[in-house]
Formats: structure tokens, C-alpha cells, sequence
């Protein structure tokens, strides 16, 4: 197929998504003012890279997925795929979905309880005719499930969504994502709803995965450690601005920006056992102490 | 006032049993023994299924069927100097004995709030119920300082849950939880919905409160870091049993059970080395 071939091509020479001053105002309804969900964002994502981009709810994290995703259109700026404009319908938006693809937060919401495990996979090869030849649709769909570790895949294949764990369930939506050859995943907080115990392993086979078929990642997480151990960029937004970017052991170590202070302070950390209690205590001693 | 830090127990639980009564029967809780003493932080931790819901709800006898306590005792030390047998008290005593004495903050709590009525009156319906002596003033007044010691606008109690953010909705459980100065708040999550920034926020509103009202706390999360930061003692649940129990040093220095370090070792190290967690060293999950 010649579509793939070209795919090919230009998963080779990697590929860059770009996102070029990018601005997204929400209306609100009933009154006159707008709210601006990202303002001025721009950044490169290469093939083979990982970025996570950081933040707490409502800092604009998912409005630059959505944008990416092209689940909303943006108010101003540009999403650029190997130096071109994305297209926005018809067969060039058929080849970008082919290219860029999604995994969700809720692996039980974001699969169809409907339908088996094989069929979330056999849709995107079908629709994005990304069957190699000489090869059946099932084989394809096999290989794609034991490449996410969900073995003997002839047993997983045609179990319903209930039947799998949370992990496991996250693991059809990675094969899902790559099902159609992308270049380039959007993660939004892809483990957050699953167990601690098994995050790791998620995060794991993605970052093998991406090594294995040089992807370029948006890892969208609230997470810092896990952003800073998986990925080779930070972004940290706060409301709608990025305020801080760079390597993540720089932004982790040394950061500049007071949010990402502060982000840093409120994260769980465990070497600091009984420091709050001692702080709070401390902050009563001081006021008996004014009294 | 301070936390009185003598170890006075509040609440006993011995080899407490919890069953689903399905086909085929499942041990959600299997012989569960641990006792909380006054003003401390019990943090208890492990995955989901494990179990940890299942105890609290047991420990407050909110239990529905199919769930059913096939074995064990609950006994709650009251302030007063009397010992309450929880399993044995009839649905009256029950009534006045949950909220009064054992609060509780649920899980997805931020969606607890009754939507359709403003918040006054839920945190009215507490003192209505519980305390019917007090009049219409009082409860106002009372309200409004509930509102203001978890740190919300004590005019937002005009409010519809709707129009406060997350964290504002999880200070108002908190405050309706604190209303009758209960002496064991039991918290189920209380914070996963909420983002780092937030949750800290309440984490230490949680912290200040237990300093002037001294109740103990059972934080229920699978966050192990933040409970191991936040917790006096921290016990870790798997397949319905507490395999290890220690004060957070303890457990985080020198964790015994296997399944213990393991779920330690889940939590890659902000600050830290890398360890191992390198960029692509797959585990087999």
C-alpha cells in the first residue's frame, strides 16, 4: 500500500509535531467574557522524544490535547506535522488521525463494554487499512496485543472489556493508539486510574514502545516524579501559560519558576515524614506563644 | 489545646471477618485486628480490592448486604470513660451513635454533596438530627464557624455545591464531618480527586483541626508516599489482611513484608536517584 509505504518513510526520518502559538478561549455561557484555557503555547515534539507536560486541574493540560487531537479547534496558532498545517477534514485529517493518536485517562470508559478486546483493535486497522500484506487482520491484531504484553493473545482477543483488568484494559487502549502506525501519542494521564502497583509496568511498556517505533510522546500527568523519570522534556503549565520548560532533571532539581516550587513542595514526598505535623504544631506553639 | 498524646485507645477492632454473601463467597476482610489511640493518624494503604473500604465501612457499621461481619468485635472507647460495643447497638443507638462519635469523609466525597439543596441545609440536617435542642440561630451561627475553621467564606453557605471548585466541596465534607467534634474521623480518599496543590491544602487543614480537636484519623489511600508523610502509624492491607503495621518510619525504612516493598518501590523518587527506574527497564506486570 502506497499510504503506507510513505508512513514508513517518514517514521524513519522521524517526524516533527509542532504546535506554534497556540490560543484557545472557551466561551461561557450566558455571559459576555471568554476564558482563555491556553494562551501563547508553543513547543516541538520530535519522534523518539518524550515531554510531559505538568500542572494542576484546569491549567490548560487537556485543552492542548483536545487541540492536538483536533477535539477542539483552537482560536489562534497553528498545529504543524512534519513542517505542514494539519488538515482539518477529509482524507489529509484521515491521514493525520493515522499518524496521531490518542490514549485516554479512563480504560473503562474508553473502551465500548460491547464489543471484545479484538475488535477496539481490528477498528483502526481497518479504518486506516494498516494491515501489511500477506498478513491476516487477526495476526495483526495478535502481534499488537502481545506487543503490550497481553498474552497468549488468541485468549485475550475475544474477552469483553469486563474481563480485563484496569491495566490490562490500559494496555488495549496503548495497542489501540498504535494500531494504526502512529508516530505521535497523546497520553492523557494514562495511569492516574490505575493501581500504584501496576502503574510502573504501564509507563514501562510505553517508554519500550516508544524506543521500539521511535515515538514522540506527550505525557500529560500531575504526577512530577513519574514526568520526571519518563520523559526527556518538562513543560509546566499554569493557567493556560507554560511557564516553565526544559530537561526534566533541570526542572525537577533546580527549578525556576515559583509554581513549579510550589508544584514541587505539594508533591508527595516520604523523606518527609512528620514534617507537616511538626510545622502545624510549630505554627500553634508560636501563636500560644504570642497570646 | 493540644493532642493528648497519651496512648489511650479510641477504637479496638479484633479479628474482624467481612464477607461478600455471593457465589461464590468472597473474604473482602479476614481476621483484622488494630487499635487507634486518640489524635493519631492511622494511614491504611494497599490496592484496590484489597479490602481497605470494606474495613472502614465495618468499622462505622455501614456495611450493606451483601457484605456481612461474620466475626470479630468493635469496641469504641468513649471520652466519657465508657466502652461501646458497636456490633451490639440497636438501630436507635446506632443512629445517634454514627456522626457523633465516628465521622466520615466518603470516597468521591466532592460528589456527596446533595446538589440540589444549598449547603446550609445539609449542614443544618446535621444538628437537626443530633442535636434537636438546637434552635434555628445556633445552627447558623454554629454553621458558619464550621465553614470558616476548614478555611471557606462562611457566606458561601448560601451556596449550591455546583458553584464551589473541588477542594471548597471537599472542606465542606470535612466541615459537616467535624459539625458534632466526633472523636475518630474515618477519611476514604478522601483527596485522589483533587490535584497536588489542593490536596496538600486539606491535607494540612486535616492536620490543623486534629490539633485543636484532637480526634484520630483513618486516612484510607493508595498513596503510599503521602501517607507515609503524613501518617502517625501506617498499615498495609492485602487480600483482606493487614500484612504489616508500624509507624511510618518503621515501614518506610525498614519495611518486613514483601508485598510492602514492593509497593514502595512502585513510587519512582522525586529528588532522588534514579534507582530503578530506568526509561524502559520493563517489569513483567
Amino acid at each position: 500500500m502506497a499510504d503506507d509505504s510513505a508512513q514508513q518513510v517518514r517514521r524513519e526520518s522521524g517526524g516533527v509535531l509542532e504546535v506554534r502559538n497556540l490560543v484557545k478561549d472557551y466561551k461561557v455561557r450566558g455571559a459576555h467574557k471568554k476564558i482563555r484555557a491556553i494562551n501563547d503555547v508553543s513547543f516541538t515534539l520530535e519522534a523518539g522524544k518524550t515531554i510531559a507536560l505538568v500542572g494542576e486541574s484546569g491549567s490548560g493540560k487537556s485543552t492542548i490535547a483536545k487541540s492536538i487531537m483536533q477535539l477542539v479547534k483552537p482560536s489562534e496558532g497553528q498545529i504543524l506535522l512534519d513542517g505542514k498545517p494539519i488538515a482539518r477534514h477529509g482524507a489529509g485529517l484521515r491521514r493525520y488521525r493515522k499518524d496521531v493518536q490518542m490514549v485516554f485517562q479512563d480504560p473503562f470508559g474508553s473502551l465500548n463494554p460491547f464489543h471484545p478486546v479484538g475488535h477496539h483493535i481490528e477498528r483502526p486497522l481497518r479504518i486506516h487499512r494498516a494491515v501489511p500484506e500477506g498478513m491476516t487482520i487477526e495476526e495483526k491484531v495478535h502481534e499488537l496485543l502481545e506487543r503490550v504484553n497481553l498474552t497468549p493473545a488468541a485468549d485475550i482477543a475475544p474477552r469483553r472489556p469486563h474481563e480485563l483488568s484496569g491495566g490490562q484494559r490500559q494496555r488495549v487502549a496503548i495497542a489501540r493508539a498504535l494500531a494504526p502506525g502512529s508516530r505521535f501519542l497523546v497520553a492523557d494521564e494514562p495511569v492516574s486510574m490505575l493501581d500504584v502497583s501496576i502503574r510502573l509496568g504501564v509507563l514501562n511498556l510505553l517508554a519500550r514502545l516508544q524506543r521500539q517505533e521511535n515515538l514522540g510522546v506527550l505525557y500529560i500527568t500531575h504526577d512530577l516524579a513519574t514526568a520526571r523519570h519518563f520523559s526527556d522534556e518538562i513543560m509546566v503549565m499554569y493557567r493556560g501559560d507554560v511557564v516553565e520548560q526544559g530537561p526534566s532533571d533541570e526542572v525537577i532539581l533546580n527549578p525556576q519558576h515559583e509554581y513549579t516550587k510550589t508544584l514541587l513542595a505539594a508533591a508527595p514526598n516520604p523523606e518527609r515524614i512528620g514534617q507537616m505535623r511538626d510545622e502545624v504544631r510549630a505554627e500553634f506553639a508560636a501563636a500560644a506563644a504570642k497570646d | 489545646m493540644s493532642v493528648d498524646q497519651k496512648r489511650e485507645p479510641v477504637i479496638t477492632a479484633r479479628n474482624v471477618s467481612i464477607e461478600y454473601e455471593v457465589e461464590p463467597v468472597v473474604k473482602a476482610v479476614r481476621d483484622v485486628s488494630l487499635t487507634l489511640y486518640r489524635g493519631e493518624i492511622l494511614g491504611l494503604c494497599g490496592e484496590s480490592g484489597c479490602g481497605k473500604t470494606t474495613l472502614a465501612y465495618g468499622l462505622n457499621r455501614l456495611l450493606r448486604p451483601p457484605a456481612l461481619m461474620t466475626g470479630g468485635e468493635i469496641v469504641f472507647h468513649d471520652k466519657s470513660g465508657t466502652d461501646i460495643d458497636v456490633r451490639a447497638l440497636d438501630d436507635q443507638q446506632m443512629r445517634a451513635f454514627r456522626w457523633d462519635k465516628v465521622s466520615m469523609v466518603f470516597q468521591g466525597a466532592m460528589n456527596s454533596l446533595n446538589p440540589v439543596i444549598k449547603i446550609r441545609a445539609q449542614l443544618f440536617d446535621v444538628f437537626t438530627t443530633h442535636r434537636p435542642e438546637m434552635g434555628n440561630e445556633e445552627k447558623e451561627k454554629r454553621s458558619r464557624e464550621l465553614l470558616g475553621l476548614v478555611g471557606v467564606d462562611p457566606d458561601r453557605i448560601d451556596s449550591y455545591a455546583h458553584e464551589l471548585s473541588g477542594g471548597m466541596r471537599q472542606r465542606v465534607m470535612i466541615a459537616m464531618a467535624l459539625a458534632l467534634e466526633p472523636q475518630l474521623m474515618i477519611m476514604d480518599e478522601p483527596t485522589t480527586a483533587l490535584d497536588v496543590v489542593v490536596q496538600r491544602e486539606i491535607i494540612r487543614e486535616i492536620m490543623r483541626l486534629r490539633e485543636i480537636f484532637g480526634f484520630a484519623v483513618v486516612f484510607i489511600t493508595h498513596d503510599l508516599p503521602m501517607l507515609l508523610e503524613i501518617s502517625d502509624h501506617v498499615a498495609v492491607m492485602l487480600d483482606g489482611e493487614i500484612v504489616e503495621r508500624g509507624t511510618s518510619e518503621e515501614i518506610y525504612t525498614n519495611a518486613q513484608h514483601e508485598y510492602t516493598r514492593r509497593l514502595l518501590s512502585s513510587f519512582p523518587s522525586l529528588t532522588g536517584e534514579r534507582g530503578g527506574f530506568v526509561r524502559g527497564e520493563e517489569e513483567v506486570a
